[in-house]
């Protein structure tokens, strides 16, 4: 499947089925995951499903992934060690995965070319996103433009306030970006109102659904499209350093940027896997997203995964910093490697996670998204636990150019 | 108690089709509910559906979306459905929960069949449990007596249909539309199609919903269901009625136009 000077292949994208841990055909890994969604949207996710399996063996399509990845997104990304950052971790060597320096400023592009390759496949001309800190809505209006679909983009009203300026790149990208006033209007009123125009508009729209979250096979496909990023970080690892690192670290709100990191690296037991919720004001405060940490098992979003929620199964509202990490659900297949004890979760507060922040700013020259700094706040405490001879893995998921409104009110610039 | 299998046959003795009223719990009070689905009988619904309260109501448009929002902030909880629930079945209707499927799953599904049943309910309808993962629920409703009822969709395939149909007791909920809860101005013609292919899979009763708001629309789709469903066209009323007696003369009134309706089949 390889073809002269490609990055991909398809063992790359879907690890070859060679994981314990692949989902069933009923999307299942172990008790989690699944569909939870009015019977109408059945044929839709089906008809995803069965294009996906055959794009995922097609020699053409990897080949028009693996170009758009590289002449456009900017792949393969490169690793960079961060040895000032790094002193604050007790001298455990910190090196970054820069998903940041991709074309739109985050991870997210990935997932997003290969859903709309599919979305081509699927014959649809228009695609529909939710989105959170605007990312993924903005790299879905860069492919609906690149590919001329119609995109509409459905985020919280809460949302759109705190990151104005994404709302602003999607119009200029020609997306229509609907405002939600419904619920806490944040992301998962979004992911919501989203599901309504799907079911409405099957026949003509894609759900360029954005994180590894959402009825099956949703949570599949877009860790195959992310998981490249841990692909090439594990061989660039080994170049760079000549051995695996101890530890991967990915922030996590839904999901996609570390399942994508997580995933190559799931068969090297030696290799520790730490995910990093957003503690937001901290546990005991209620105000925060640890959905794996403090959640409780159920179904949201046509999932059965780890969820906040209270005692009759309503959902409880979260808290973050970072808009990207404010989810009260989270991948299914993040609530399976916790419960098999492959990966392990923590949490970060908005000021662990503002520090890590201005941190990397000032030893590094790299300002990094919110919701990566959650990942980098729990790198610094976990090096100086494993020690200066350490290696740790970070998966700088974004650039934090959107963040600024937020950074000059939290450190009153 | 009056089963869903009485009503049908009574409904079909009289050659027309049963009327359906949903109402959510805890809307426009917890108290109001009661009487609001109390008028609906009164004026004519064979059957009604309580909605359980949920914060992410996917499969519902903005006029239910509105109404549970309220019933929310209400204080709504699940022992206030069933309060409703005794309530509404003690009118002489067959009386049926409606919900998402985490909350049931949250309560646990035994629990939640049993103490419907001690309510004098008589089953539900879970528009987001697929037959895939329906066994708990089934297996736990069986156990309970009481019934269990499930969407199909003019999307749907022979198969789903057939899959669909074979996990329903009572009736088959049969979606009129692609799309959300809410009244339109015509009922889709995939309706009746839907309705004729769910009947080659199936003896059970087929009920039309989604998208009902008139009488004569009611008398279209019994012409060819067994029972028409209406929701939003009832909460449109009780949103825009200014307390809760007018709301309720509001929604009797196209109760009994409905109800008319569903005796002059078109």
């Amino acid at each position: 499947m390889t073809h002269e000077g490609s990055i991909l292949t398809a063992a790359d994208l879907a690890g070859n089925g060679v994981h314990g841990d692949d989902p069933d055909r009923h999307g299942k890994f172990g008790i989690f995951g699944g569909r939870y969604v009015p019977e109408a949207l059945i044929p839709a996710l089906d008809e995803v499903a069965s294009v996906y399996e055959k794009a995922k063996n097609d020699a053409q399509f990897l080949r028009e992934f693996d170009h758009l990845l590289r002449t456009y997104a900017g792949r393969p990304t490169t690793l960079t060690d961060v040895p000032r950052f790094s002193e604050q971790a007790g001298g455990a060597r910190i090196v970054l995965k820069r998903e940041d320096l991709t074309h739109t400023g985050a991870h997210k592009i990935n997932n997003v070319i290969g859903q709309a390759l599919l979305t081509k496949r699927l014959g649809k001309k228009r695609v529909i996103a939710e989105t959170g800190a605007g990312q993924h809505g903005v790299a879905t209006a860069t492919a609906a433009a690149l590919l001329g679909l119609e995109c509409v983009i459905y985020m919280g009203a809460v949302d759109c306030e705190r990151q104005a300026l994404n709302v602003a790149r999607m119009k200029l990208l020609g997306a229509t970006v609907v405002p939600v006033h419904n619920g806490s209007r944040t992301l998962k009123d979004a992911i919501n109102e989203a599901f309504r125009d799907w079911v409405t508009n099957v026949d003509t729209t894609h759900y360029l659904f954005g994180t590894v979250a959402g009825p099956h096979p949703f949570p599949e496909i877009v860790r195959d499209f992310a998981r490249i990023i841990g692909v090439e970080a594990r061989r660039q690892m080994l170049e760079l350093t000549g051995r695996l690192p101890d530890a991967v670290c990915a922030a996590v709100g839904g999901g996609s940027n570390a399942i994508g990191i997580f995933h190559a690296f799931i068969d090297d037991r030696d290799v520790q896997l730490h995910g990093y919720e957003a503690a937001g004001r901290g546990l005991d405060s209620g105000e925060h997203a640890l959905t794996l940490t403090a959640g409780s098992v159920g179904v949201l979003h046509g999932s059965r995964t780890y969820v906040l929620q209270d005692d009759e199964g309503q959902t409880i509202e979260s808290h973050s910093i970072s808009a990207g990490l404010d989810y009260p659900g989270v991948g299914p297949e993040h609530a399976w490697l916790k419960d098999t004890g492959r990966a392990t979760y923590h949490g970060v507060t908005d000021d662990q996670a503002m520090a890590a922040f201005s941190l990397l700013a000032r030893t590094e020259g790299i300002i990094p998204a919110i919701e990566s700094s959650h990942a980098l706040a729990g790198a610094l405490e976990l090096g100086r636990e494993l020690g200066p001879e350490a290696t740790i893995l970070v998966n700088l998921s974004g650039r934090g150019d959107k963040d600024m409104g937020t950074a000059m009110k939290y450190f009153n610039l | 108690m009056t089963t869903l299998q009485t009503v049908f046959a009574k409904a079909k003795a009289d050659n027309r089709a049963a009327l359906v009223g949903y109402l959510p719990a805890g809307f426009p009070s917890k108290d109001g509910a009661i009487a609001a689905a109390a008028a609906l009988v009164e004026a004519g619904c064979d059957v009604i559906e309580i909605g359980l309260p949920y914060s992410d109501p996917l499969m519902d448009g903005p006029t239910i979306q509105d109404a549970v929002h309220r019933s929310l902030i209400n204080g709504t909880r699940i022992a206030d459905v069933m309060r409703t629930v005794e309530g509404v079945a003690a009118t002489g209707a067959a009386t049926l929960v409606m919900t998402y499927w985490n909350p049931i799953d949250r309560y646990g599904a035994e629990r939640f069949a049993r103490d419907l049943a001690n309510a004098g309910g008589v089953g539900t309808i879970t528009p987001d449990l697929t037959p895939e993962e329906s066994g708990t629920w089934r297996e736990a409703s069986a156990a309970a007596g009481i019934d269990t009822v499930f969407l199909v969709a003019p999307s749907s395939t022979e198969e789903r249909i057939q899959a669909v149909a074979e996990c329903c007791t009572g009736f088959v909920y049969a979606a009129s539309l692609m799309g959300v809860t809410g009244a339109r101005e015509s009922v889709n013609v995939a309706a009746e199609g839907l309705v004729k292919r769910t009947r080659a899979h199936t003896d059970l009763p087929v009920c039309v919903g989604l998208g009902v708001g008139t009488g004569a629309q009611a008398a279209e789709v019994a012409g060819y269901a067994d029972g028409v469903i209406v929701g939003s066209a009832f909460i449109r009323r009780m949103l825009d009625a200014p307390d809760e007696a007018a709301g309720r003369a509001s929604i009797a009134e196209l109760a009994r136009e409905m109800a008319q309706g569903v005796r002059s089949r078109g």
